[in-house]
């Protein structure tokens, strides 16, 4: 049965080094694997998506509406843009930073005061966390991704030291120690 | 051993294993990487060529002296390669060719939704297109192989999903291959009377290769369980989709080689599977084939013509059902992309903007010059359409547009295809004002060398255009600098060339952001007893910079010290001092 997440956020933010995390765990564990995203133009600062499929044999890169079975948002709008691809049992992990896009600093658009409060009331699955906080107690406010993946990680059926595995081969040896402490505090979060 | 590759990076590595020993591309999203990842290997030559035109007869150049060769480029820029391409495949090669091509059906990051497989067509010459990396690995290998017995150039098309997706792939051992170099000019040189000689080849290629694609293992047919009463034939991202959709419950014909297309091998598999539906992500050249050939099928009545797949168009088309979809009732603001905070395009930009200057626009990030607050664009075509395209619009115009018109291209755009358009200025005399843009890097495609930056691919010293020099030797006498950081600046030198009677250059000069030599400043705050909330900040669509509780606030985390925004202030409220709380 092959699973479907999908990071979702503003370009820039890092959602690449956790694609290629999760990319790298699957792999060691044995899974058919495809990761798609968008490379070029919406990576200035435009909202971006990568889609993570695994299982015995995957076929199609991409995950449409209604088949995700996680979602972790970067962002917090960006939760709400793409919650339509989750699946009605799945889980939407949503790191609550506000990141404004052009037409709400440009004043022809408004900021959603309380999205997070509507996406509980249509019974999604949220799990809001303040992923940028714990970044910086982690010691980076870059390590958001690895927080952010850390909460995924308590839902996977697999050891914690296998992703541990992963993050040392995906970073950088002088980042290795501040992204295994963001991932415990998003694990423990 | 077994890696996780994107389409791209298979590509490179299957012409890394064919022994591909120069590779010249230009960059272009969705092919950048094929080259990129190639250059990574120390023994094997890759370049960044000023355009694809250049690239592809670089890629002939080393094909005829022996040394297998590539050269890779996004869908539109086969347009301006079209030249070389259509005779290559009167010549053909010595040693092999791959042309790697990457379509963005969706159009991800281009201007248009062309489809290359006509070029295939047009041209005569075979295109492979694989549907995962894997194949997109053994593609580009057996592409060499197909080169070298039929003598001919061949396509490698990818689509934005095969080049972006990663899947696993099997990677193998580097083959050399070089072929004897000999003097044949009824083959090379492509006179009348020589290529007179060589179209009757080209027909007769073109039959064999045909006869190569009903029995290529490329062209293979999967057989499904009979629980439809049909079959489909697909290619590319759109095979994997019907596998999502169908599993292995239909017949598929899985077409690999998309020029030229096998006759029998159809015929066969429709007779087999009675109702036949193409699937085939924009034009309709499989199923165009398909009623030539006299077989009945199903394609763009059902599929559409535009955009990109999925499985779900899969599924909607054949009414499987639907899923359950969470709906929000708050609209959610649209997040278009943007120019990064301390973009040095803004300034200009911005100065253009308030004089209300038309601004004909080129390929680029400053493209994003188009989008609100800053509305800067008139125009935007194709690469170098800015500088040949206000030529014109001044020749038009006349008096009435020659002082409040500018055309804007970046330094990798401007060697592209700017300077051409530049010398019919020059020499044609039109009285225009060219701002280059010049931020020292290929920016939009993620920062590749270019040759103003002087640089190579691999990072090593380069030659090195100058600029200026270049502008002058064209005959442009009056060719400014200014930096775009400095608005005042900007507005003076842009209005004094406007008012001049002779074409100028304006070069506004300073490297992009992104790079990792450009050092941020301390990020900017607003004092809150000074700004008054005037939003006049706001008019400069600086992502770092919103409003909040009557006023300006700056985000720091984005925020790179440039300091534009001081220069708009009435109050003085931007300081680079953040007071120290204790």
């Amino acid at each position: 049965m092959t699973k479907n997440i999908m990071i979702v956020g503003v370009g820039g933010q890092g959602s690449l080094l956790a694609s290629k995390l999760l990319g790298r765990l699957l792999v060691d564990e044995g899974y058919d694997v495809k990761v798609s995203e968008v490379h070029g133009m919406s990576q200035r600062g435009g909202s971006v998506v990568t889609y993570v499929r695994f299982g015995d044999k995957v076929y199609s890169p991409v995950i449409e509406d209604g088949e995700a079975d996680f979602i972790v948002s970067f962002e917090k709008i960006e939760a709400a843009r793409y919650v339509r691809n989750l699946k009605k049992d799945g889980r939407i992990i949503v790191n609550t930073q506000q990141i404004d896009p052009m037409p709400v600093i440009i004043g022809s658009a408004v900021y959603p005061s309380d999205i997070i409060t509507e996406m509980k009331a249509k019974g999604i699955n949220v799990d809001d966390i303040d992923a940028l906080a714990l970044a910086n107690e982690a010691g980076s406010s870059k390590a958001c991704n690895i927080v952010l993946m850390g909460r995924l990680a308590k839902y996977f059926d697999m050891p914690k030291e296998k992703w541990i595995a992963a993050i040392e081969k995906c970073v950088k040896p002088q980042f290795i120690e501040i992204n295994k402490k963001a991932f415990e505090l998003g694990y423990n979060s | 051993m077994k890696e996780l590759l994107i389409g791209n990076a298979a590509v490179a590595r299957g012409l890394y294993e064919a022994g591909c020993a120069v590779i010249s591309s230009y960059p272009g999203t969705p092919s950048t990487e094929i080259t990129e990842f190639f250059a990574k290997n120390d023994d094997a030559y890759c370049e960044w060529a000023p355009n694809e035109k250049v690239a592809m007869e670089a890629a002939f150049g080393s094909a005829l002296r022996g040394k297998r060769s590539a050269c890779c480029m996004k869908h539109v820029g086969l347009n301006v390669a079209a030249d070389p391409l259509f005779t290559m495949s009167y010549t053909g090669v010595n040693a092999g060719i791959v042309i790697c091509v990457a379509d963005d059906p969706g159009m991800h990051s281009s201007q248009n939704e062309q489809d290359s497989r006509h070029y295939a067509i047009a041209s005569k010459i075979p295109m492979l297109e694989p549907s995962d990396s894997q194949e997109a690995l053994d593609f580009a290998k057996l592409a060499y192989e197909i080169s070298e017995q039929f003598d001919t150039p061949v396509l490698l098309k990818m689509c934005t999903r095969v080049a972006h997706s990663q899947s696993i792939v099997e990677i193998g051992e580097r083959k050399e291959v070089t072929k004897e170099y000999t003097k044949n000019p009824h083959k090379y040189i492509m006179t009348p009377g020589n290529a007179i000689q060589r179209h009757p080849f080209v027909e007769e290629r073109t039959k064999k290769l045909t006869e190569y694609a009903e029995t290529s293992p490329v062209n293979r047919i999967e057989d499904g369980d009979d629980s439809h009463d049909f079959g489909i034939i697909t290619s590319s991202t759109s095979y994997q989709y019907v596998k999502e959709a169908f599993g292995d419950s239909v017949a598929v014909l899985k077409l690999g080689m998309i020029n030229p297309l096998p006759v029998k091998l159809i015929k066969d598999f429709a007779a087999k599977v009675g109702k036949v539906y193409v699937i085939e992500e924009l034009d309709p050249i499989v199923e165009t084939h398909c009623r030539n050939i006299g077989v009945d099928v199903i394609g763009k009545d059902k599929f559409s013509i535009l955009g990109e797949f999925s499985q779900k168009s899969i599924e909607q088309a054949f009414d499987m059902a639907d899923k359950t979809v969470f709906a929000l009732d708050t609209d959610i603001p649209v997040r278009p992309p943007m120019m990064c905070s301390g973009c040095p395009h803004r300034g200009m930009y911005y100065v253009l903007a308030k004089n209300k200057i038309t601004v004909l626009g080129d390929i680029g990030c400053y493209t994003l010059g188009a989008a609100p607050p800053l509305n800067a664009l008139d125009m935007t075509l194709c690469m170098g359409a800015s500088v040949s395209g206000i030529h014109g619009f001044n020749k038009a115009g006349g008096e009435e547009t020659e002082n409040k018109t500018v055309c804007v291209i970046g330094d990798s755009t401007f060697m592209h295809s700017g300077v051409t358009g530049l010398i019919n200025i020059a020499y044609n005399q039109s009285n225009s004002t060219v701002i280059i843009l010049d931020n020292s890097i290929t920016g939009m495609t993620g920062h590749q060398q270019n040759p103003t930056t002087g640089y190579s691919i691999k990072g090593d010293p380069a030659g090195k255009v100058n600029l200026e020099d270049l502008c002058h030797s064209i005959g442009i006498n009056s060719v400014r600098v200014v930096d775009p950081y400095n608005l005042e600046e900007c507005e003076r030198v842009v209005k004094e060339e406007l008012s001049k009677n002779e074409p100028s250059v304006i070069i506004s000069r300073r490297p992009c952001v992104l790079l990792k030599y450009v050092k941020p400043k301390k990020p900017l705050w607003v004092n809150p007893d000074k700004c008054r909330g005037c939003k006049k900040c706001m008019k400069f669509g600086c992502p770092s910079i919103s409003f909040r509780d009557g006023h300006a606030v700056v985000d720091d985390t984005l925020c790179v010290g440039c300091g534009v925004c001081a220069q708009l202030c009435p109050f003085d409220a931007f300081e680079s001092e953040v007071p120290v709380n204790d």
